[in-house]
């Protein structure tokens, strides 16, 4: 599977992607540049985390308007994977490749710790690697993060299982003290009605090896390895 | 050359976590009788315009497609003036 790490003025996760997706992984990895349109070869995109553009005007507007942003939206509509981090999740939601929209923590702090998450579903490529319930453990650091979506779009993200991680205790209770930026049912990470991008707070680029004390965000990482996209869904292999 | 003012703010059902915390600090600064402070950004353009409708409408266009996140966010476009000099005629 050959990734590409996109890189905006400003992104700042993109190396630790691609050493965790090289260097861990043993995949080939090519990065990106905003500018470029070319995603050809590519099965994979990631938009790392940072502040593209310096989050000028709204965490992830002016990013989402880039060239290679027009690009993604074709790559994703043919069923190519995506998965936005941190940033990348902002970016994915001003550009409307998710639904909703992530404003500031309601605490107002940057939270930069690790934070629990529930797996509250498997059958999408990034989590096929993953059992129901599993409790994964790995860092936040952000200042804009609390998702809102309005009462009907959240019903409808519900109703057709499109929340992929809430943030949860440790023992993968749903708990509003567990909800480290008051997003709105707890949720850590969304996908498309497809299944095939995936948006999501935390930074599993830095839960990639035992240094790093946690490996499960390199376990949604392995779950693409096992996964081939075929005409906009995908298989277990 | 018209010049236009935008302003975005908040939709009243989000919570403004910023608002909050600047209305706090006014508190505590003795202004008690503040009932209710939310924060919002303007925008000042000057946009090359045949006549005040089409340059709302091409502010429109921009608020919807970048200075405006609808799922948060109002807006309200105000023409604040025209700068245009008298033409020459030449």
């Amino acid at each position: 599977m050959k990734f590409g790490v996109v890189v905006f003025p400003g992104t700042w996760s993109d190396d630790d992607f691609h050493y965790v997706i090289s260097e861990v992984l043993r995949q080939p990895v090519k990065l990106v540049w905003h500018r470029d349109r070319d995603l050809s070869g590519i099965d994979c995109v990631i938009l790392p985390g940072g502040f593209a553009y310096g989050d000028y005007l709204r965490a992830g507007a002016v990013a989402a308007r880039s060239p290679v942003m027009e690009e993604l939206t074709e790559f994703a509509a043919r069923g190519g994977l995506v998965l936005g981090s941190c940033n990348g999740f902002q970016i994915l939601c001003e550009a409307r490749l998710l639904p909703g929209a992530l404003m500031r923590n309601e605490c107002l702090h940057n939270r930069c710790q690790s934070v629990h998450l529930v797996t509250e579903r498997t059958d999408t490529p990034f989590t096929s690697g993953l059992r129901a319930g599993q409790v994964l453990t790995m860092p936040i650091s952000h200042g804009e993060g609390k998702y809102v979506a309005d009462p009907d779009t959240l019903a409808r993200l519900v109703a057709r299982r499109q929340v992929v991680f809430r943030y949860a205790t440790a023992d993968g209770e749903v708990a509003e003290a567990a909800n480290p930026n008051g997003s709105m049912d707890s949720i850590a990470g969304v996908v498309n009605e497809g299944g095939t991008v995936l948006g999501m707070m935390p930074h599993p680029e830095r839960a990639a090896e035992m240094a790093m004390g946690s490996t499960d965000g390199l376990s949604l990482l392995s779950s693409l390895l096992g996964t081939l996209v075929e005409d906009g869904g995908f298989v277990r292999r | 050359m018209i010049t236009v003012r935008v302003l975005v703010r908040l939709k009243p059902g989000i919570l403004d976590v910023q608002g909050a915390a600047v209305k706090r600090a006014l508190g505590g600064l003795g202004f008690a009788d503040l009932e209710d402070l939310r924060i919002g950004k303007v925008v000042d353009l000057a946009i090359d315009a045949n006549g005040e409708e089409h340059a709302r409408a091409r502010v429109d266009e921009m608020c919807r497609k970048l200075l405006a996140n609808p799922i948060l966010e109002d807006y309200t476009i105000e023409v604040v003036g025209d700068l245009a000099a008298p033409r020459s005629g030449r």
